[in-house]
């Protein structure tokens, strides 16, 4: 039989909720009930607690993955060569 | 026209920009070839938008109102083109429910509680201790996780990440709802972690 939980036992087994509130929080404010179950979830969850040093730490670096200076490539030549013709002859045509 | 307003419009009109597609080639094309690449992380496909961005911008030279620059402008009509590719992926991406989620994918929490299972506790890295961003390898890891997330889920991060685009425009931009939006961030990051988990320790 499914016991029935408190709303206390709720938050505190609420893994899934507690870490959608914990990506939540990274970008925007989280109601002042939110903040609350976060916190009473984290006092007593260490997993959770884990979790969300490594979402900011994957956070920090999917940022500088992202932004770190790419290889700058050039175009190939005669690709660009044979855009600027084509360019060239639509603006013609417009003329 | 009043006269104060012929003044005016002139006044304004001498600060604007101008438009000049002969120069774009020489100008912008390695730069906007640049821009799609790290977005779509494939050469042809960004090479291929570059021309049609030029094509379109040629189309729509009249659009143009002079209030930014040339490549403020161009970059912002291919933006729209690499955003239209992301939410082409996303759709014709096999997904199990409006999240975005792969069919294969599995839950990482009971769904009776709603607790990790505990074969996806997260453990441990062992990395946040020192600078990660040294550790090559580490970065690697991520690289490779990422390029394994199903297409809407990279789409989110990308927009997140790369051109730090608040949750308002990305929901708008790829059509998703808010609520939505913080489930995809979720599971996203929960299957990234897990992953970096797998492969690193």
């Amino acid at each position: 039989m499914k016991k029935e939980l408190t709303e206390s036992e709720k938050i505190a087994y609420n893994c899934r909720k507690a870490t959608l509130l914990i990506e939540k929080k990274q970008s925007i404010r989280l109601t002042s009930r939110e903040k609350m179950e976060l916190k009473l979830h984290l006092a007593g969850c260490y997993i959770c607690r884990v979790y969300e040093q490594q979402s900011i730490l994957i956070n920090s670096m999917m940022t500088k993955l992202f932004k770190a200076d790419p290889k700058e490539i050039k175009l190939d030549s005669t690709f660009k060569e044979n855009l600027q013709k084509t360019i060239e002859r639509k603006l013609n045509d417009k003329r | 026209m009043p006269i104060e307003a012929v003044v005016n419009d002139k006044i304004n009109r001498a600060g604007e920009h101008q438009l000049t597609p002969e120069n774009w080639v020489t100008q912008y094309a390695d730069y906007l070839y640049n821009y799609a690449r790290v977005r779509l992380n494939d050469d042809e496909q960004a090479r291929d938008l570059v021309q049609e961005t030029f094509l379109a911008a040629l189309e729509k030279q009249n659009s143009f109102r002079g209030e930014c620059n040339e490549r403020t402008w161009l970059t912002a009509i291919i933006k729209y083109k690499i955003i239209d590719i992301y939410r082409k992926k996303s759709g014709s991406f096999k997904a199990r429910d409006e999240y975005g989620t792969p069919i294969a994918e599995e839950d990482f929490f009971y769904p009776e509680y709603n607790n990790w299972k505990k074969e996806h506790w997260p453990a441990p890295f062992g990395v946040e201790e020192h600078d990660p961003l040294h550790n090559k390898e580490f970065m690697n890891v991520l690289q490779s996780c990422l390029q394994r997330l199903p297409p809407l889920w990279i789409s989110v991060f990308r927009m997140k990440h790369l051109d730090d685009e608040g949750t308002e425009m990305i929901c708008k931009e790829l059509r998703i709802t808010s609520s939505n939006f913080w489930v995809i961030i979720h599971r996203a990051k929960v299957n990234l972690r897990s992953c970096l988990q797998k492969n690193w320790i």
